[in-house]
């Protein structure tokens, strides 16, 4: 805790809420001098309830879809006030508001190369209005959208990939991230917001309610999903990408602790795929700690 | 200095003259020229702001909301299908009592697509909050956005205004203009001072979740602001007279209406051609009027009432209408008699005009003959040869 | 006229979500503590302070129970421990 919270206590997150963890981190990450556009979702509405707000710092939410526009013109208002030097700008949504409805907005701000970093906090559905799938949601999930049932296993399509996506626009800094590893959070806020033009920042953010894990296992979600390849921790400077290197864990020991994917516990067809997914993550963005010589 | 401009190059003008920080519009027929300019004035180095290419009238409306929350004056300008695009920023706007002028380029709304002049697009967000202001002739379109901007910034109103002119008849018609040196229009319109914005200096949350203990009060807020500015209109236009030396009544306009036993009511700029018709007919006796409306938001209910009491039969002509209940202008002029002792005796529903067709002198004269007391909404100029298409 | 539209910073405080725990909370048994801070860093209601070894320890005012700061206690200095029955 500091002396100037930048995002303070008493805020309605569900108990062991990996986005209001990552929220947090991020704005401390970026310092008092930032602006924070918000899409709707979980973040804005526990964090800014009138009349009260955790942020310490200027805070607007306008509509689901839109923080990349706004943002767009809250920069470059302070291009024509002649402060964008000293102040970031950050424009915020979840997976839905990011990588769907609001996919719109976000390309445009990255074509027109505004200097403002992007985060998406990924808790794979659209988890405010009651855990609904999104393009982020992973294969095989079981959503309200995508249920299991005699028919289906879950959610049929594999993420959106919008880190890619984002790159393709030719943008100098693209990262994700995970709430398992927070100190590297605040390393590549820090490192995006050193860097002038539009910046993509997907942090992976355990959800305790939509996930059914346990709410004393957020970091440790965060952090297996990682290990398993499930969600590679990937860094893009000016088009060369690189990656963390991880040694590889069965995705059984990440999907086994968690009630949205209890279905595939006795499901050997279905576990295969889901590994088959984190091998290709693993040989795609060259995931394994290479044997030393 | 009088300039024969076309009317969107004229609104750049005026825009221009308002020095706005941030302008951001998506290109929509009939609101391009107006858009072009601007971004020519900057790329000349002749208006220092910020041009903003957005990928859609959503995100336009949305970067404009940015720059205003962030304490800079902005623009946009739209139509038609742009206009209902960005409907729900639209709303957002007033919701947050952020002051913005929106030039809104009256077109008819698809489907079927119709790119020409007619009210339905402002007319379909009337209940947004916005001030709405519409304009007869180029130099009301021009002279609007500097009222709007000084109207909508005003510490007690903090309301978004939309300036609206008819797409192509006002935007694209070319009339002798005066365009108003800088100085005039800098002691008319000070600078944009935020009732509260986006500054790390003085941190606080602006759009936050209000539930039921709260929301309501919000909107009555709204509601009360719009209520005064029908007293704050005419102030600032007294004010614009002094500077500028054109005077508007700034709610309505009074053609010929005190001793007419029938009067017209109608809005934008088919006033110009009402006044025509008025012209000609009190030359031979006649006696009719034209009552314009110039400030549909807020509604001029008591300035309506006060210029038609005495008048016997009204007529409302609707550029736009509420499909499956009665045209909206003249439903509101209907209502604003409600209760009153002193009212006309048929206060007639027309619509006229609809996807830009033009109206005649000659439907004008048919409505000033017809006037009558049916509650119904009637159609001029209907071509009943169309309605005969059948699909199997 | 307006009415409510603005928050200001700080005014979360007054909403004390220590009264959300149903059941277990964390001791912070300041025996083997080695000041890593991390425990202060993936709280999510940033209500874990100190400085240094063994001074670190939880605002049952806002503390919601999640049980992470246990979990990730590399010296499992912290504890769940039920309710004493006597909120804070």
């Amino acid at each position: 805790m500091s002396n100037r919270p930048l995002f303070n206590s008493g805020h309605t997150a569900c108990a062991g809420c990996g986005q209001s963890l990552a929220a947090r981190l991020v704005i401390e990450a970026a310092g008092p001098n930032t602006i924070i556009v918000n899409n709707t979702g979980c973040l804005e509405v526990f964090s800014t309830k009138y009349p009260e707000t955790a942020w310490g710092v200027p805070f607007i939410h306008s509509l689901f879809e839109n923080a990349s526009a706004v943002a767009s013109g809250v920069e470059q208002a302070l291009i024509a006030q002649g402060k964008k030097e000293t102040v970031n700008v950050i424009a915020q949504g979840g997976d839905g508001s990011s990588s769907d409805i609001g996919l719109q907005s976000f390309s445009g701000m990255l074509e027109r190369g505004h200097d403002i970093l992007y985060v998406c906090y990924d808790n794979e559905a659209y988890m405010n209005t009651g855990v609904q799938r999104s393009g982020l949601t992973p294969f095989d999930t079981n959503t309200t959208t995508s249920p299991v049932g005699k028919q289906s296993t879950g959610n049929w399509r594999p993420k959106k990939p919008i880190p890619e996506i984002a790159a393709a626009h030719g943008i100098p800094y693209v990262a994700t991230a995970s709430v398992g590893y927070p100190q590297d959070i605040t390393r590549k806020v820090k490192k995006a917001l050193s860097i002038k033009g539009p910046k993509y920042i997907q942090i992976h953010v355990p959800c305790p309610l939509g996930w059914r894990h346990e709410t004393a296992l957020t970091y440790d979600m965060g952090k297996l999903a990682v290990e398993t390849g499930l969600y590679p921790l990937l860094e893009c400077e000016f088009g060369k990408w690189t990656s963390r290197q991880i040694q590889p864990k069965p995705v059984e020991e990440y999907l086994k602790l968690q009630g949205r994917f209890k279905h595939l516990l006795n499901n050997p067809d279905a576990l295969k795929q889901i590994q088959a997914i984190a091998e290709s993550n693993i040989q795609k963005y060259n995931l394994k700690v290479q044997a030393s010589a | 200095m009088k300039e024969f401009l076309e009317g969107s190059l004229a609104i750049a003008e005026a825009v221009k003259l308002c020095k706005p920080g941030v302008v951001s519009a998506y290109p929509i027929t009939p609101q391009t020229h107006i858009v072009e300019e601007l971004a020519s004035m900057v790329a000349n180095g002749e208006m220092k702001a910020q041009c903003v290419n957005v990928e859609s009238e959503h995100s336009a409306a949305s970067v404009v909301l940015g720059g205003v929350a962030a304490g800079v004056r902005s623009y946009t300008a739209t139509s038609s299908q742009g206009l209902l695009y960005m409907a729900e920023v639209v709303y957002n706007f007033a919701g947050l009592r952020l002051p913005i002028v929106m030039t809104v380029a009256n077109r008819a709304i698809s489907a079927p697509i119709n790119i020409w002049n007619d009210q339905q697009d402002s007319i379909c967000l009337r209940d947004a909050g916005w001030i709405q202001l519409y304009a007869e002739t180029l130099q009301e379109a021009v002279d609007l956005h500097f009222i709007g901007y000084r109207l909508s910034e005003d510490k007690s109103i903090m309301l978004p205004v939309m300036v609206c002119m008819d797409g192509f008849i006002l935007t694209h018609g070319i009339e002798t203009i005066e365009i108003p040196p800088q100085e005039l229009v800098d002691k008319f319109l000070p600078p944009y001072v935020p009732l509260y914005k986006l500054d790390v200096e003085n941190p606080m949350t602006l759009g936050p979740l209000v539930d039921p203990d709260y929301y309501a009060e919000t909107r009555y807020a709204i509601e009360e602001t719009q209520k005064s500015v029908l007293d704050l209109l005419p102030k600032i236009m007294k004010e614009f007279n002094s500077v500028f030396g054109r005077s508007y009544n700034g709610l309505i306009e009074e053609y010929m209406v005190k001793d007419a036993d029938r009067v017209i009511v109608a809005m934008g700029s088919v006033c110009g051609s009402v006044k025509d018709i008025v012209d000609e007919l009190r030359a031979k006796g006649k006696k009719v009027g034209l009552l314009k409306v110039m400030s549909y938001r807020p509604f001029p209910a008591q300035a309506i009432c006060d210029a038609l009491k005495n008048v016997p039969r009204v007529a409302v002509l609707d550029r736009a209408l509420s499909l499956g209940s009665f045209a909206p202008l003249s439903s509101e002029v209907r209502a604003a008699f409600y209760g009153k002792k002193k009212a006309p005796k048929s206060i007639g529903s027309y619509v006229i005009g609809l996807g830009g067709r033009d109206i005649t002198k000659d439907s004008i004269k048919e409505v000033f003959s017809l006037m009558t007391k049916d509650k119904q909404t009637q159609f001029i100029d209907l071509k009943p040869e169309l309605l005969k298409e059948k699909y199997e | 006229m307006f009415g409510p539209l603005v928050c200001k910073p700080g005014s979360s405080r007054n909403n004390k979500t220590g009264s959300w725990r149903i059941g277990l909370r964390p001791k912070f048994l300041k025996t083997n503590c080695i000041g890593c801070k991390m425990c202060a860093l993936i709280c999510p209601e940033d209500c874990i302070s100190g400085e240094g070894k063994n001074t670190f320890d939880v605002d049952l005012a806002y503390c919601k129970g999640c049980g992470n700061c246990a979990v990730i206690c590399p010296k499992k200095d912290i504890v769940m421990v039920k309710e004493e029955g006597v909120k804070e």
